[in-house]
C-alpha cells in the first residue's frame, strides 16, 4: 500500500514538472499556433542561470543562494523567451514551416552553446537540506522536493487561471485562442499578448528547470530536450490550447510513467506514455480538450 | 470629400483575383449599401478595408491612407467592423465579449443596452450558447461601444428569422443617425429601408454606383445586377 502511495505521489510530482513546461507550450500554441520546439531551451536557460548565479554567491547561506539563483533563473528564462518571440518568431507569423525550423534550430543551438561553455557534464546544484529529505505519508517516504513541485505547480495553475479569468490580457488571450483575427478587428494589438504569453511560458519552463535541478540534484544541458518530448505528449493528450486539459494530462502521464516503470518493467514508463498518447488520439483525436473557460 | 475613398483595390486569394481594382466612395452620414450576387467579393471588400486580407491599392479615411496600416490601428482610427458570421467569442460571456471591445475611455453601454436590453439580462451567459439573433446583437453591440467614423457591417440579417430581420433593420436605421455605415446586405427590403447610396459589384469589379432607391426601383436593373426577380 505504501508503495502504491509513494508511486502515486511521485507520479503526481513528475506530472507537476511536466505541467510547468507544458502549460507554456499549450498557451503559445493555443494563441499563436506556434509549435515551439525551443521551449526546452527556456528550461535549460533557466536551469543554468540558476546554477550559474548560485555558483557566484559562495559567501552566502545555501538558502540565500538558492532563492537568489532561482529568481535569476526565472528572470533570465522569461526575458530569453520574450526575446525569442520578438526577434525570431514575430517575423515568421503565418509561416509555420519556418517557425518549426527556427525553433528546432534554436533548441539545438542552445544546448550546443551551453555545452560549449560549461561542458556536457551535469553540474551539482546547492539547495536547502530539507528538500533532499523525505516525509513519511501513510508509510511511504516521499521526497520533500516532490511536495514542493506539486505545490509550485498548483500555485502556477491557480495564478494562470486567475490571470486568464481576471485580467484584460487574460481576456485577450482567451479570445485570441478562439479567433485571433477578430481580436485585432476589435482594435487590439494582439502581438503584445504574444510576447507576454512567450514570457509567461519562459518563466514557467524556467521554474521547471529550477525544480528539475533540485529533483535531479544537478543542472544538465540535455534535460530541456528530454522533458520537452513528454511536455509535447501532455499538450497533445490534453488538447492543444487547453490549460485545464494540460493540467489533467500532466498528472495522467506522470502517474502512468511511474506505475509502468514499477509494476511492468523499468524503462517501460516512457513506452507506456507513448501508447497512452496513441490510445487518446484514437479515441479523441483532439485530445481531452478542456477549454480555457 | 468622401469619408472613405477606395481606389484601384486588388485582392488575390490564392490563385483567384477576387477584387480587380475596385473604386468607390463612401460619403459621410447614412448607409451606403455594397450589393452584388453571391461570391462577387463583397465580404472580401470589407475584409480588405479592415486589413484582414493582403491587398493592393488605396484606402483612405478622411484623406489619410490606410492601405499599409495594420488592422488594430485601422480600428483605432475609427473603423468599426461587424463580420459576416458574427464571430462572437463563444467561450466568453456576453459581458466579456463587450468588455474586450472597449476602446474609448467612456464606452457607450447606455446606447448598447438601450438598443439591445436583452444583452444586459444575458451578461453572464456564454456567447456560444446564444441564438443566432442574440449573437448578432453582441456583434453589433461590440462595434457600437466605441465612437466610430464608419461602421462596416457584413450581412447582419443573414440566417435570421423575419422578426429579427426587422429588429436589425431598426437598429441599422438608428445607428446610421449616429455614424456612417457601409453595409453588405442580401435582403433588399432592408437595403430599401435604410440605404441612401448603393455600390454594386460583379466578379470583383464595381458595375454601378448611385442612389439606392433609384437602383431598387428599376426592376430590370436589379434583376440584371443582383439576379433577383
Amino acid at each position: 500500500m505504501s508503495t502504491l502511495l509513494l508511486l502515486t505521489i511521485t507520479g503526481v510530482g513528475l506530472g507537476a514538472l511536466y505541467f510547468l513546461i507544458a502549460s507554456g507550450l499549450s498557451l503559445i500554441y493555443g494563441l499563436m499556433g506556434v509549435l515551439n520546439f525551443a521551449h526546452g531551451a527556456f528550461l535549460t536557460v533557466g536551469s543554468f542561470a540558476m546554477w550559474f548565479t548560485e555558483s557566484k554567491l559562495g559567501g552566502l547561506s545555501v538558502l540565500a543562494r538558492f532563492l537568489i539563483g532561482s529568481l535569476a533563473g526565472l528572470v533570465v528564462g522569461g526575458v530569453f523567451a520574450a526575446l525569442v518571440e520578438l526577434v525570431l518568431i514575430r517575423p515568421l507569423y503565418r509561416r509555420q514551416i519556418e517557425q518549426v525550423l527556427v525553433t528546432v534550430g534554436l533548441g539545438l543551438a542552445t544546448v550546443a552553446l551551453v555545452t560549449a561553455i560549461w561542458g556536457n557534464d551535469a553540474r551539482p546544484v546547492a539547495y536547502p537540506g530539507w528538500l533532499s529529505r523525505t516525509t513519511t505519508v501513510g508509510g511511504a517516504h516521499v521526497p520533500n522536493v516532490t511536495f514542493l513541485m506539486i505545490l509550485v505547480s498548483l500555485v502556477v495553475l491557480g495564478a494562470l487561471t486567475l490571470f486568464l479569468k481576471r485580467t484584460r490580457y487574460g481576456l485577450i488571450i482567451r479570445a485570441g485562442v478562439e479567433n485571433r483575427a477578430m481580436v485585432t478587428a476589435l482594435g487590439i494589438d494582439v502581438r503584445k499578448a504574444f510576447t507576454l504569453v512567450f514570457a509567461i511560458g519562459g518563466v514557467a519552463a524556467a521554474l521547471a528547470g529550477i525544480l528539475g535541478n533540485v529533483f535531479f540534484t544537478t543542472a544538465d544541458p540535455n534535460r530541456g530536450t528530454s522533458l520537452l518530448i513528454f511536455a509535447f505528449i501532455v499538450v497533445v493528450i490534453g488538447g492543444l490550447g487547453s490549460l485545464r486539459g494540460t493540467a489533467v494530462a500532466s498528472i495522467v502521464v506522470g502517474l502512468v510513467q511511474q506505475y509502468a516503470n514499477y509494476y511492468a518493467s523499468s524503462g517501460l514508463g516512457d513506452l507506456s506514455v507513448v501508447l497512452l498518447l496513441g490510445l487518446v488520439l484514437l479515441a479523441r483525436p483532439r485530445g481531452l480538450s478542456w477549454s480555457f473557460a | 470629400m468622401s469619408l472613405l475613398a477606395v481606389r484601384d483595390l486588388h485582392v488575390y486569394l490564392g490563385e483567384s483575383h477576387v477584387l480587380q481594382g475596385i473604386e468607390f466612395d463612401v460619403p459621410e452620414g447614412g448607409v451606403t449599401a455594397l450589393l452584388g450576387r453571391n461570391g462577387v467579393g463583397k465580404t472580401t471588400t470589407l475584409r480588405a478595408l479592415m486589413g484582414l486580407v493582403d491587398r493592393r491599392g488605396s484606402v483612405a479615411l478622411e484623406g489619410k491612407e490606410l492601405s499599409s496600416t495594420p488592422t488594430h490601428r485601422i480600428v483605432r482610427r475609427g473603423v468599426g467592423y461587424v463580420p459576416e458570421d458574427r464571430d462572437v467569442f463563444a467561450g466568453l460571456t456576453v459581458e466579456e465579449n463587450l468588455r474586450l471591445a472597449e476602446r474609448d475611455p467612456d464606452p457607450r453601454y447606455e446606447l448598447v443596452y438601450d438598443l439591445f436590453p436583452e444583452l444586459k439580462e444575458r451578461a453572464r451567459q456564454l456567447a456560444g450558447t446564444l441564438s443566432g439573433g442574440q449573437q448578432q446583437m453582441v456583434a453589433i453591440a461590440r462595434a457600437l461601444l466605441n465612437e466610430n467614423r464608419v461602421l462596416l457591417v457584413d450581412e447582419p440579417t443573414k440566417g435570421l428569422a423575419p422578426l429579427l430581420v426587422t429588429q436589425v433593420a431598426d437598429v441599422l436605421a438608428r445607428v446610421s443617425e449616429l455614424t456612417t455605415v457601409l453595409l453588405v446586405e442580401q435582403n433588399l427590403g432592408v437595403v430599401k429601408r435604410v440605404a441612401r447610396d448603393a455600390v454594386v459589384l460583379d466578379t470583383g469589379r464595381v458595375v454601378h454606383i448611385g442612389p439606392a432607391q433609384e437602383l431598387l426601383a428599376d426592376k430590370a436593373m436589379v434583376h440584371r445586377m443582383l439576379g433577383v426577380a
